[in-house]
């Protein structure tokens, strides 16, 4: 782009702190469901394979945003590290926000158990009943899934620390609000 | 804005700040996950009760452990409709696929042994509804909650005498099942046997009514009585043998689906307690089982009936052992596929 945006456009941002509320919605879902036997199970599994589908429709819509509008850039001060360690873990982000869901459809399919989502929506199976192959997902849902946790703590604690220690107007870019944005870099 | 290199003199605080709200979030987590509350009931916890002393049953169920597969249909003769919209209660043939199996955790078990007999059933409709459920030869559940179903595998486990005892005095329904299991007659066959639901589901019919229910399929076999001493000179898996033998010399067995509607103020939360004599039940439909299979290769090896997997028309009722079970059954089904090389396939068995 000739002339690079200095914050993440409005839908972006809203995109952004949406999905950002529903992943950890689904993180804590996840984790508690799985730890349970009262009746509240079954509610929780319901909202986390609907809301994780959601979540899938909305990754997609944000990544063609992205390849639309672009990122502002990181400050120019910013160690080469760092700048890195960004982009990298933002990669890892949308990775892990496409792959999740993907897994855990993959291995209800595997396991020839059906999918029903709230409302009674049906999601036909495509991959056959194979144990090797549920296990292999399984894993791979559980595992990505503190993987997730954890990149997210990070990338919460950056946030932070561009927001109340740098201050260098990293945060104010995807700030939901112009309101907010007081020190954008470029005043 | 601050001078590059530079902190804030804000800078201490707000890093105790960013590392408190770490802290609180990771630990709302793992306090999410049970992992900060040991006394929780958790599908480990009930699968660790499960598990005799002998060992886990690699690769196999954590209950119910020993069963054989079955395959044959549905036919529905359209006296459900009154009661459910579920298509499966149409009028009409659907495939079924089921497991006969016995109530224990040991795969190697005796059949004459084990008490509790019990069927596992996946009926499907053309249109991808399934209606699984996995139901028992008891009149009744021994206990109410799940709580008490832990505590009474606990209690059965325990090596202190006394502790049956206590549970007993404690969970005064529990006496209904140990006098059943010392006093009821025994069959010398899976076909012989009725599966009772037991837990309580919710009709919905085309008009938007609920009616509460169980189920029970009562078998078309005369049941012949036998004494466990006999049955225990027919051989360990005799059961096994004799349904194979049964199906491919007589021919198709059939059960017929019974519907029990229950009465305002019946109670739906507690599997323990029957319900009065003479309530409404409606016929509709039976199932015939045209093929057995052993469950190695089987169709019903990789199946989790969970009763909790249910077309439209059909739900969950405020009795909570579906919802518990579903989840342990998933536990279960997570760690038996994980260790099927415990369990091989014979050779040319697809996977
Ligand atoms: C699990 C929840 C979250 C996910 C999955 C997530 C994901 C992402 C992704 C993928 C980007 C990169 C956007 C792009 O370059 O296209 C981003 C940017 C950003 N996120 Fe998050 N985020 C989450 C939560 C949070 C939270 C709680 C904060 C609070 C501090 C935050 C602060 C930021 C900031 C400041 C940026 C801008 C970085 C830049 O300008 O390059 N995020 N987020
Ligand atoms: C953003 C998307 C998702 C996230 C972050 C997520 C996260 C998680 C987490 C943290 C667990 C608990 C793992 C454990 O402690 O054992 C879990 C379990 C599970 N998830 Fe997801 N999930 C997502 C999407 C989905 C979807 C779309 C489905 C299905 C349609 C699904 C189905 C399941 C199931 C069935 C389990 C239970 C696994 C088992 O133990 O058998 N998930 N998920
Ligand atoms: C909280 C109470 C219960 C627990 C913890 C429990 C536990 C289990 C477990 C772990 C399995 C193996 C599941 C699998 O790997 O697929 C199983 C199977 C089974 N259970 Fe239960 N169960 C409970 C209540 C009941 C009740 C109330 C009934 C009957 C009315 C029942 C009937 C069966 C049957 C028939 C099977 C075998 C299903 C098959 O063939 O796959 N269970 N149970």
């Amino acid at each position: 782009m000739t002339n690079p945006p200095h914050r993440f456009a409005l839908l972006q941002r809203l995109l952004h702190w949406l999905m950002a509320a529903c992943i950890f919605a689904m993180l804590f879902i996840g984790v508690g469901m799985v730890s349970t036997v009262t009746p509240k199970y079954l509610a929780l599994v319901l909202i986390h394979k609907t809301l994780g589908l959601v979540l899938l429709a909305l990754v997609l819509i944000r990544l063609a945003l992205r390849l639309y509008y672009g990122a502002p850039p990181l400050p120019a001060d910013l160690p080469k590290v760092m700048k890195l360690g960004a982009r990298l873990s933002h990669q890892m982000l949308y990775a892990l926000m496409i792959v999740m869901p993907l897994l855990g459809l993959g291995m209800l399919w595997a396991a020839d158990y059906p999918i029903v989502l709230y409302g009674g929506v049906q999601i036909p199976a495509l991959l056959p009943r194979s144990d090797g192959m549920h296990t292999l997902l399984w894993n791979a849902h559980v595992y990505l899934g503190f993987a997730f946790f954890a990149l997210a703590l990070l990338h919460l604690a950056a946030g932070l620390f561009h927001a109340l220690i740098r201050r260098d107007g990293v945060f104010e870019t995807i700030a939901p609000l112009p309101l907010l944005d007081r020190t954008t870099p470029a005043e | 804005m601050n001078q590059p290199g530079k902190l804030p003199r804000s800078g201490l605080g707000s890093l105790v700040l960013i590392a408190a709200l770490l802290g609180g979030v990771a630990a709302a987590f793992a306090y999410t996950a049970g992992w900060l509350s040991p006394g929780r009931l958790t599908p480990e916890r009930m699968i660790e009760a499960l598990t005799p002393p002998s060992g886990a049953p690699l690769g196999h169920r954590r209950n119910h452990a020993k069963g054989i597969c079955f395959t044959g249909v549905f036919e529905a003769n359209g006296n459900g409709v009154e009661l459910s919209k579920a298509n499966v209660l149409a009028q009409g043939r659907y495939p079924a696929m089921g497991r006969f199996n016995l109530g224990t955790a040991d795969p190697n078990a005796v059949d004459a042994t084990v008490r509790v007999r019990g069927m596992g059933l996946l009926i499907s409709t053309a249109d991808g509804e399934e209606w699984r459920t996995a139901m028992i030869n008891l009149p009744v559940f021994p206990v109410s909650t799940p709580q008490a179903f832990h505590e009474m595998l606990l209690a059965s486990a325990s090596k202190d005498p006394e502790a049956v005892k206590a549970f007993a005095s404690a969970n005064p329904e529990f006496a209904a099942f140990a006098a059943w299991a010392k006093t009821a007659p025994w069959t010398d066959s899976y076909a012989e046997e009725a599966y009772n639901s037991l837990n309580s589901f919710i009709f919905t019919d085309a008009n938007g009514s609920d009616h509460a229910v169980r189920w029970s399929l009562l078998p078309s076999a005369q049941p012949i009585l036998i004494s466990q001493a006999d049955l225990d000179k027919r051989g360990p898996d005799f059961l096994e043998q004799e349904i194979k033998e049964r199906v491919w010399a007589a021919g198709p067995q059939t059960w017929t689906l019974v519907i029990t509607v229950a009465d305002p103020g019946d109670p739906t939360a507690d599997p323990s307690k029957a319900w009065p004599k003479g309530r409404r039940t409606v016929q509709v439909g039976t199932l015939v089982v045209h093929r057995i299979e052993p469950e190695r290769d089987g169709p019903c090896r990789d199946i989790n009936f969970d009763p909790t997997v249910l077309p439209p028309g059909i739900r969950v009722s405020d009795d909570p052992f579906p919802a518990a079970r579903s989840s342990v059954y998933r536990k279960s089904y997570d760690l038996r596929a994980a260790e099927a090389k415990d369990y091989p396939r014979t050779e040319g068995g697809k996977p």
